[in-house]
């Protein structure tokens, strides 16, 4: 960073004869640079330290939460806090948030993916800037307001889609359904895949816009039609950027609270139907049995954050981990 | 696509057979045709399953007429054409319903009672109250986490652009990523693990510090990016006119980015002020005004909408309220987006040449 290198360079020391009000001043200055330094170097300490904090104390109220536990807590199959003793484990959230997620991105990328390349190399370019616009604007529409629209909105019309897929696909097992409301697994992925579906549209359309116009033309100048363009140059050069921006969207399914609390119907055991009604998450979870948990009971729900806060720690990190290798080595814009 | 455009053309006129400008639409137009006549035919009651067949039928009719007609090749690239047209479009039709269904269920309450009444004396299930007690508590959680947050998330990001280099920097550059993704539950149950140590009953203030640590990573980042775009030429100048670093920080580096950063601020507070799971967690919720952000439970509009919808027992007055205030809590952030995009292109810093 050749910012740093330059700002660096010491304020022209003042000359011999300077009158006595600038040796003042360099006093003064040299004060001033040390709180400013302080201040900003402080602030960046803080981050840190809450960072570290938040590690801590999840922890250590975990940790009181699970020596009381009287079950398993990687494998029990109930969440009962106010039992004597409590007996609860994680095996159904985590069943019901990697499902969830799964489910979320199968459906959520590849029309991500699609919609980007749309963006960048198929629509009109009088389209392509006010539709990026208005994604733009979706992205920063509030979970809660999804999930009031996929309860009130979404719900009632998935009667009809799973009665298809139950009358077509329900000798697989996982996709048939006994009539529940269909405020299943698969409803929530579904929300989730709306909802993640504007982030990872941006990403991948920022990544598929660095494409180097050369690889475009020159597969365009060996008479390649634009498929071919995509899948031999586009494609190729975007994929890792297309795989991190799944992995950002990963992170947002799996740490989403309100659209699942709302959508789903929970219950603690594990349905092997996504169409069934049941199952739940790590943040639904915590959502909806806060309110009448007791002491032992919070701590129980915070052992749970403390599992969902490490697994999206994982899945952020890969995800800059490949961004970070990916500029290494991209070229396109070096 | 420009060149793509020319290229086609070009090729089209020496290629010995090719469909019509026209076809696509044609195809369209039969596909939905066919597909209504499946739709009536079959009894199918979900309109949705009417546009899927559709959009399947307009897939595999262009298939198979562009690789009768223009051959293999010319078919494979219509028919990703056409489904990278689905996809858009099977996008669009929940987001469209999503504002839509907003907008016409929210205007049916909304009006001047609703945003100046709390729900003090109004039962969950009946019609009237309002959301004057959420407004306040959001603004003043909302208000409370910018102050905290802002500052912090600047000073940040000014150590890493204009002080930064060794170890303590990469570890912050790594953690605020890190950061970005803590989910908003996680952030809330952090303060509330502080609260059980002190033994402390919800208020509106722990919300903002859940808030504020939301808000943080945001605002590091983007402020990093408007940092780096001032030009060094500026620095430079006023470094050698003998003007200290932390001045030429404060009256150069700052004003030059000043728009940007603005922007990264109001979108972050846009993207803090939806946040439903850590006001759950801390501030609990009340069905009275409370203005003092410090004391007592607070009511803040995500949360509102929640517990509107949550604990009425399918009444419809409630959900109509919920409704209006999605389209408020939506109103206000798309408000704050848009000015700060209108901010960003308005204050833009002009780069060196």
């Amino acid at each position: 960073m050749d910012i740093t290198k330059t700002t660096d360079v010491p304020p022209p020391a003042s000359q011999p004869t300077a009158e006595p009000k600038k040796s003042v001043n360099r006093g003064a200055t040299r004060a001033g640079d040390r709180i400013f330094l302080g201040l900003s170097r402080g602030s960046g300490i803080l981050l840190l330290v809450i960072m570290a904090a938040i590690a801590v104390f999840l922890t250590y109220r975990a940790s009181l939460a699970i020596s009381k536990d009287h079950g398993n807590f990687l494998t029990t199959f109930e969440w009962n806090t106010n039992l004597m003793p409590p007996s609860f484990g994680i095996a159904v959230l985590a069943f019901g948030t990697v499902v969830s997620s799964i489910v979320a991105m199968a459906l959520a990328v590849p029309v991500a993916v699609a919609i980007a390349l749309f963006l960048t190399h198929y629509a009109p370019r009088r389209m392509s800037g006010p539709v990026a616009y208005v994604i733009d604007l979706l992205a920063a529409v509030p979970s809660i307001v999804y999930g009031l629209w996929g309860a009130l909105v979404l719900v009632p019309h998935l009667n009809g889609l799973f009665g298809w897929l139950n009358d077509y696909f329900g000798w697989t097992g996982i996709l048939s359904w006994q009539g529940g409301p269909p405020r299943s697994m698969l409803t929530v992925g579904i929300l989730l895949a709306i909802m993640i579906l504007p982030i990872v549209t941006n990403v991948s359309r920022e990544v598929f816009r660095q494409v180097p116009r050369m690889h475009e033309e020159a597969a365009l100048a060996l008479g390649a039609t634009r498929w071919e363009v995509i899948r031999m140059s586009v494609l190729p050069f975007g994929r890792s950027g297309v795989i991190s921006a799944s992995m950002l969207g990963l992170g947002r399914a799996l740490g989403e609270t309100m659209a699942v609390a709302t959508v789903l119907s929970p219950t603690f055991d594990i349905q092997t139907s996504l169409l069934d009604p049941g199952g739940g998450t790590f943040a639904q979870n915590i959502a909806s049995k806060f309110g009448e948990a007791t002491q032992d009971g919070r701590d129980a729900l915070i052992a749970s954050g403390l599992v969902l806060f490490v697994i999206t720690l994982l899945v952020n990190g890969a995800a800059r981990a490949i961004i970070a290798r990916r500029k290494e080595y991209s070229g396109a814009n070096a | 696509m420009s060149t793509a455009a020319v290229t086609d053309k070009r090729r089209s006129s020496l290629r010995s057979a090719s469909l019509p400008k026209w076809s696509p639409w044609a195809i369209a137009a039969g596909s939905i045709v066919v597909a209504v006549g499946i739709g009536e035919g079959a009894g199918l009651t979900s309109h949705i399953q009417w546009g899927l067949i559709a959009a399947l039928l307009f897939v595999l009719g262009t298939y198979v007429i562009a690789s009768a007609v223009e051959g293999r090749r010319q078919a494979k690239d219509r028919i990703a054409t056409s489904l990278v047209w689905v996809a858009f479009l099977l996008a669009v039709v929940p987001l469209v319903s999503l504002v839509w269904t907003t907008v016409k269920r929210g205007v049916k309450v909304l009006d001047p009672y609703f945003l100046t009444h709390s729900m003090g004396v109004v039962a969950d299930s009946e019609p009237g109250g309002g959301i004057y007690h959420a407004i306040i508590g959001s603004l003043e959680q909302v208000g409370l986490a910018t102050l905290i947050g802002a500052p912090i998330g600047v000073l940040t990001a000014v150590y890493l652009v204009e002080y930064g280099r060794g170890g303590l920097a990469r570890a912050v550059t790594f953690f605020v990523d890190v950061m970005t993704g803590i989910p908003s539950i996680v952030a809330g149950l952090f303060i509330l693990s502080l609260m059980l140590m002190a033994d402390m009953q919800p208020f509106g203030f722990a919300g903002s510090l859940a808030l504020a640590i939301l808000m943080m990573p945001v605002v590091v980042r983007s402020t990093e990016e408007m940092l780096k775009l001032v030009p060094n030429e500026l620095r430079e100048a006023s470094l050698a006119l003998g003007v200290p670093k932390w001045r030429t920080i404060l009256k150069v580096v700052l004003p030059t980015s000043i728009g940007g950063i603005t922007t990264g601020i109001m979108l972050a507070i846009a993207r803090i002020a939806g946040e439903t799971a850590p006001v759950l967690l801390l501030v609990w919720g009340n069905s009275f005004i409370n203005n003092n952000p410090f004391s007592g439970a607070q009511q803040s509009l995500p949360l509102y909408i929640y517990q509107q919808y949550s604990q009425s027992s399918g009444s419809t007055a409630a959900f109509d309220r919920a409704w209006a205030a999605s389209l408020t809590l939506i109103a206000f952030v798309m408000i704050l987006n848009l000015a700060a995009r209108g901010i960003a292109r308005w204050k833009a810093p002009k780069t060196g040449r």
